[in-house]
């Protein structure tokens, strides 16, 4: 993509430019895009590149637990399990909690170099004013987040007021401090897949470390062909601005086939420039147990019993 | 350690059981050929894989009179029964998918993806679909009755699928079949001949010679055939029409092509470049739909480019057998010869020659992914049918221009528009001179859609309603 890095200075100076700049933004043809994705998702990856991903991917695993019910007990296992995930297999990349648990987490975590992830900013609906997604934000840093899970704003995005969400983003990012900005598109609410590539380049635009899919309360969350439109945005991005920004595709997860695929869009489509836990995540709950699965067939051939495995 | 290597995933090559020597299939049975015994080679390990006999022309003579014996049983069969036949021919290739997806590969070089993925799936698709035209003939327009031998000539490029695309139509409309596979490429015509005896289809009704020029020359020939098809180049295909001129034989010829891929500054760009990708390197280029000459609007010649030799970068070339290749070999020394040839002359008339870094096996016919930049209409690589993985790129300004240039070709066989609108590429499909234009998409098929070419692409329509037309009396 040949973005003149100059103009890319002015793009948000009004709704009418950054509406010019989104919508100049390529098209994606939902057929190829598909038909892309599908292809890499048949690669075979066995045996020592089987063993590779598994532990690539495990070192990527945002941990979560984002339920009403969640409880500081549970958020202290999942963090234990963060850390030992058991098998000698490596740490997990970050655990994601809501702002209240944070501090739970900060202290389960002090040291281990799990970074401790939070969603703010209403999340997940983002329905709330500008004023509450910024104290939501500045709660969970203040509590020591590393990183911040924002939603965009939905209903502006799709109405068009992008000079909005733009701001929105600016301004959590503000309030994030040195926390890392992980920007939400909810990509199964944004419907068509022109509409993610924009929302990629506004988040980015607007200063998001990493761009995310999906919430995870909505279907569907992260596909393949998603992944694979915000790999080429980022890719662009860099291109264009020689800054890189990361990407995690969340929910929906749940297999380490799943995973696996995932590596082989980032390795064939962004590059290995992406492939660590510093710029790709895999946001999931139940991903975590298939890998040490997988991870253990591999090594002795066998399948454990589900029971060899832990739930936290 | 690279950060992320895909490790070797092979196809079992214990899928496919090959013996040493194959004989004709004539009557139902395996015979022995009078000429001397030719041998097929895995292009990717020049490993011999099987001695494969010589139809003379007495040979040839045995095979159309059976086939021409059979004709009277088969052509009186209720269309409903023949149906019955094919469909079960079809359950069959479904059923041994993986074992041909695996021999194509070894006798042709393809990557075992797409032998797996499209190859031997289009071929059950064929028959499935003329099956359920046999008993419906009498809708299609062009009458019922058969015409009776058919003599065919298939090339190398998709051995399986030319043969399914011209023994299920000829098949569901009546006539009995004396093919020929290509010389480089005899084994997957061998294992239907298998299938057939698997499926009882009635000893004649399909009879299968193997050779080269002289063997094709005796099956066109033949007094006794009455319909010839042909897909393969140009300059057989001419040698075809003489031979059948005046004879009352019906002919149809798919030949060779040249086709622009025609990209728009306002196309989806990711999509366009897989699209570029899947025109050209599919198949290492042995299509002859092929989308060789890339036409690429000034105002994005510069990014698409850059996008295109970073996709090219990733294409992996190498073990056929491997899943995840994507370039499989050169069919033959022959054709990797001609391709060096040609690019070697691209060189020399000035455009300029670009190939990824990508290592090739040491054994066996190989050539990597090379694109043309600075071509111009009138540089031999522009105009010549190079039938490898070589791409010609060339540039325009308006679409007027991309429409004269597209045209500016003897051959007409396909074309591909990349366009987010609608409306031009209405305008531009009316225009191009191709018997296919797809946009948006490319190198796409489906039994249901007629393929065929204007000008020196041949004549004849194959596949669809249109396919069968060529198989009736009209």
């Amino acid at each position: 993509m040949s973005v003149a890095t100059t103009s890319l200075a002015d793009v948000a100076s009004s709704e009418a430019a950054l509406r010019a700049f989104l919508h100049g933004l390529p098209g994606v043809d939902r057929v190829g895009a598909d038909q892309r994705a599908a292809m890499l998702g048949t690669r075979s990856i066995k045996t020592t590149a089987k063993a590779q991903a598994i532990d690539l991917a495990i070192s990527m695993v945002d941990l979560t637990t984002l339920e009403g019910a969640d409880t500081a007990g549970k958020v202290r296992a999942m963090c234990t399990k963060a850390v030992h995930p058991g098998g000698g297999a490596p740490r997990v990349a970050a655990v994601c909690v809501y702002p209240d648990l944070v501090e739970v987490a900060v202290q389960a975590l002090a040291g281990t170099g799990v970074k401790v992830a939070s969603v703010a900013t209403a999340f997940p609906s983002g329905r709330s004013s500008l004023e509450v997604k910024v104290s939501d934000t500045a709660l969970a840093v203040a509590a020591g987040a590393d990183e911040i899970d924002m939603v965009i704003d939905r209903g502006a995005f799709l109405s068009g007021r992008y000079l909005k969400v733009f701001e929105e983003i600016v301004a959590v990012k503000a309030a994030c401090g040195p926390a890392h900005l992980k920007v939400i598109l909810e990509t199964g609410e944004l419907a068509t897949y022109d509409n993610v590539r924009r929302a990629s380049w506004l988040a980015m635009l607007a200063g998001a470390d990493f761009i995310k899919t999906s919430t995870g309360k909505v279907a569907p969350a992260a596909t393949l062909p998603v992944t694979l439109i915000m790999l080429e945005a980022v890719r662009d991005f860099r291109d264009a601005t020689g800054r890189q920004v990361g990407v995690k595709p969340a929910g929906g997860i749940r297999t380490t086939k799943d995973a696996i695929k995932n590596l082989v869009l980032v390795h064939e489509t962004a590059g290995d420039d992406w492939l660590s836990p510093d710029w790709f995540r895999l946001g999931a709950s139940s991903l975590l147990n298939d890998l040490l699965m997988q991870r253990q067939k591999l090594a002795t051939g066998r399948y454990a019993g589900p029971d060899y495995f832990t739930l936290d | 350690m690279a950060i992320f290597e895909y490790a070797p995933a092979p196809e079992s090559r214990d899928l496919v059981d090959i013996k040493a020597s194959y004989g004709l299939f004539i009557d139902g049975e395996f015979v022995d050929g009078a000429g001397a015994p030719f041998k097929t080679v895995n292009p990717a390990t020049e490993e011999t894989l099987a001695e494969v006999a010589t139809a003379s022309a007495d040979d040839v003579d045995r095979a159309v009179r059976a086939a021409r014996k059979a004709f009277g049983g088969w052509s009186a069969l209720p269309g409903a029964e023949r149906a019955k036949y094919l469909f079960r021919i079809a359950r069959i290739i479904q059923e041994r998918a993986r074992e041909l997806a695996v021999l194509e590969s070894l006798d042709n070089g393809k990557p075992i993806r797409e032998s797996r993925d499209v190859d031997v799936p289009l071929v059950a698709a064929h028959f499935f679909y003329y099956a359920g035209w046999a008993d419906k003939l009498e809708y299609a327009g062009f009458g019922t009755k058969p015409l009776g031998v058919a003599g065919q000539v298939i090339p190398w490029n998709f051995p399986l699928l030319m043969l399914a695309w011209k023994i299920a139509p000829a098949l569901a409309c009546g006539n009995t079949v004396v093919l020929k596979p290509a010389e480089t490429t005899p084994l997957s015509a061998l294992w239907f001949a298998d299938i057939c005896r698997q499926a009882e289809l009635p000893p004649g009704v399909v009879n299968i010679v193997t050779g080269a020029g002289e063997t094709g020359a005796a099956v066109v020939g033949h007094p006794e055939v009455d319909k010839v098809a042909f897909t393969g180049s140009t300059e057989v295909g001419r040698i075809i029409a003489r031979a059948v001129a005046g004879t009352g034989k019906k002919l149809t010829l798919e030949l060779g092509g040249k086709a622009a891929n025609i990209v728009f500054e306002d196309a989806a760009i990711d999509q366009a470049v897989e699209g570029i990708v899947n025109g050209i390197f599919f198949n290492q280029g042995h299509v002859c739909c092929a989308g060789s000459r890339l036409l690429v609007q000034e105002s994005v010649q510069e990014e698409l480019l850059a996008s295109l030799k970073r996709r090219l970068a990733t294409l992996r070339v190498g073990d056929p057998l491997d899943k995840n290749t994507d370039v499989g070999a050169i069919n033959s020394a022959e054709q990797l010869a001609k391709i060096r040839e040609l690019s070697a002359v691209g060189e020399s008339e000035g455009a300029e020659r670009w190939s990824p870094a990508c290592e090739l096996p040491e054994r066996g016919f190989w050539f990597p992914p090379t694109i043309f930049t600075g071509v111009a209409q009138s540089h031999t690589i522009a105009r010549d049918e190079i039938f490898g993985p070589v791409l010609s790129v060339l540039t325009f300004r308006t679409p007027a221009e991309a429409v004269e240039k597209a045209n500016n070709t003897p051959y007409g066989l396909s074309a591909g528009i990349w366009t987010e609108k609608g409306s031009r590429i209405l305008w531009m499909a009316d225009k191009l001179r191709a018997g296919v234009v797809w946009a948006n998409t490319f190198n796409k098929f489906d039994p249901a859609s007629p393929f065929g070419g204007y000008k020196e692409s041949g004549y004849g329509r194959e596949g669809g309603l249109h396919g069968l037309e060529a198989y009736l009396d009209v």
